[in-house]
C-alpha cells in the first residue's frame, strides 16, 4: 500500500470527483435532507459509515465468491442485496443499543438503501481495483479508502448546501423557482467552484 | 381501455417522473450530455420499468408485506442485469458511454416508487401501461435536457452540427451545466403548471 496513492484517492474523491457535484451520485438525499444543517450532518455520517462497511463486504464477496465461480454478472444483484440487508441490520442494532442515535439517524437509514452513491461506490471499487478478473495489489485497502473518502466528500457537499439553503429561505425570489429549482441553481454554482480543483495532478 | 390510456398519459404529462415527481435525478443529470445517450438510457429504464411493474403486479398477492422492498429490489435487479447483458452484447458503445449508470438503474427511485405506489396495488395491464407511460415520460424529459445541453455545450444535436459560427459553451456539457439546465427547466415547468391552473380558475 502506498501512502501517496491513498492521498491521491482522498483528494480526488473529496474534491475533484466529488460524488454529488461532479458524478451526480446521491442527488435525492442531497436535495431531500439539505434543508437544515443538523439532519444533513447526521445523514452524511450515516452515509460514510454505510459506504465504508458495505464496500468492505462487497469487496470480500466479489473477490472470494463471485470471481472464483465466474458469476461476475451477478454483481448488481449481490451488491444491492448486501447493502439492503446491511442497512436493515444496522438499523436493528442501533435501535437495540442506542436509542438517541437511532432517533438522530432513524428515518435516514432506510433511505440510504436507495442512495445510488452507496451502490455506485461499490461498483466503482470493482471497476477500478480489479484488472482482468484479478485484484490489483492493495486493492482491498484502496477500495475501503475510496469508499470512506467518497463519503467524506458527500458529507462536505451536503453540509455546504444545507448552510446555503438555510439562508436561502429568507430570500425573495420568484414563486416558481422556490424550493427545488433554486437548489439546483445553487448546486450548479457549487459544482462550478469544485471544478476549480480539476487541474490537480498527482 | 380508457383507464389504460389515462395511466399512460399521466406518466408523460402531469406526473412526469423528472419534472413532476422529481425522481431519478442521478442518471438524468449524468447521461444527458448527448441526445443519443439520453435516449439510450431512457429506453433502458423504460424496459426495466415495464418488466418490473408487470412482474411485481403479477406477484403482488404472493409477496409478503413485510419483506416486500427486498423482494422488489431482487426483481428490479434481475431485469437490470438482463438489460445490462443485452446492452453489452448488442450496443457495446452505448454501454461504455453510460458506464456505471446502467447497473445503477436498480436504485433509480422511479422504478421502486412505481412498484410500491402503483404495481403492488393494481392489476397487470394497468401496471404495464403505467410503466410504459413513466418510461416514455422519463425518456422525453431526458431528451429535452440533453437537447439543451448538447446544443449549448457542443453546438450539435445528435452529431449534426447546427451552430457553426458560435463558440460552444463547454460548461453546459460538464456537471454545472446539467444542474443549471435541470433547475431552469423545473422552474419553467412550474411556471407553465401555475399558468394552466390559473386559467382553469378563471372561467
Amino acid at each position: 500500500m502506498d501512502v501517496s496513492k491513498v492521498l491521491a484517492i482522498a483528494i480526488s474523491m473529496i474534491f475533484i470527483n466529488n460524488f454529488i457535484l461532479s458524478k451526480f451520485l446521491g442527488l435525492c438525499p442531497f436535495l431531500g435532507v439539505s434543508k437544515e444543517t443538523k439532519p444533513a450532518v447526521s445523514m452524511g455520517f450515516a452515509v460514510i459509515f454505510v459506504m465504508t462497511c458495505s464496500s468492505i463486504i462487497t469487496w470480500v464477496l466479489y473477490r472470494f465468491v463471485l470471481l472464483p465461480f465466474h458469476i461476475e454478472y451477478l454483481r448488481t444483484i449481490t451488491f444491492i442485496l448486501v447493502i439492503a440487508t446491511f442497512v436493515q441490520l444496522i438499523e436493528m442494532v442501533i435501535r437495540k443499543y442506542s436509542m438517541p442515535l437511532y432517533r438522530a439517524l432513524g428515518i435516514y437509514l432506510p433511505l440510504i438503501t436507495t442512495n445510488c452513491a452507496v451502490l455506485g461506490v461499490t461498483i466503482l471499487n470493482v471497476d477500478n481495483f480489479f484488472v482482468a478478473g484479478k485484484a490489483v495489489e492493495g486493492s482491498f485497502f484502496y477500495s475501503s479508502f475510496q469508499a470512506f473518502f467518497a463519503g467524506v466528500g458527500f458529507l462536505l457537499a451536503l453540509f455546504l448546501m444545507s448552510g446555503i439553503r438555510e439562508r436561502l429561505q429568507l430570500l425573495d425570489i420568484p414563486e416558481h423557482t422556490k424550493g427545488i429549482p433554486i437548489a439546483f441553481v445553487i448546486a450548479s454554482l457549487m459544482s462550478l467552484a469544485f471544478m476549480g480543483f480539476m487541474g490537480f495532478k498527482f | 381501455m380508457k383507464r389504460l390510456i389515462k395511466e399512460f398519459i399521466k406518466g408523460v404529462t402531469k406526473e412526469n417522473p423528472t419534472f413532476g415527481l422529481i425522481l431519478g435525478l442521478c442518471p438524468t443529470l449524468a447521461v444527458s450530455t448527448s441526445v443519443i445517450n439520453a435516449v439510450g438510457m431512457g429506453l433502458a429504464a423504460t424496459f426495466v420499468l415495464i418488466c418490473s411493474n408487470t412482474m411485481i403486479s403479477a406477484l403482488r398477492r404472493v409477496i409478503p408485506d413485510r419483506i416486500r422492498l427486498p423482494a422488489y429490489i431482487v426483481v428490479v435487479a434481475t431485469f437490470v442485469t438482463i438489460c445490462e447483458m443485452l446492452m453489452k452484447a448488442y450496443a457495446p458503445a452505448l454501454n461504455l458511454a453510460l458506464g456505471i449508470f446502467v447497473p445503477l438503474i436498480v436504485v433509480n427511485c422511479i422504478i421502486l416508487a412505481r412498484a410500491e405506489a402503483f404495481a403492488s396495488k393494481n392489476p397487470i395491464l394497468p401496471s404495464f401501461f403505467d410503466g410504459l407511460g413513466m418510461g416514455i415520460g422519463f425518456t422525453l424529459a431526458l431528451t429535452i435536457i440533453a437537447l439543451v445541453r448538447e446544443l449549448l455545450g457542443t453546438g450539435r444535436i445528435a452529431g449534426l452540427t447546427l451552430a457553426t459560427h458560435a463558440e460552444p459553451i463547454t460548461m453546459m456539457i460538464l456537471s454545472p451545466g446539467a444542474l443549471l439546465t435541470l433547475g431552469v427547466l423545473i422552474a419553467l415547468s412550474n411556471m407553465i403548471k401555475r399558468a394552466l391552473a390559473g386559467r382553469k380558475e378563471r372561467p
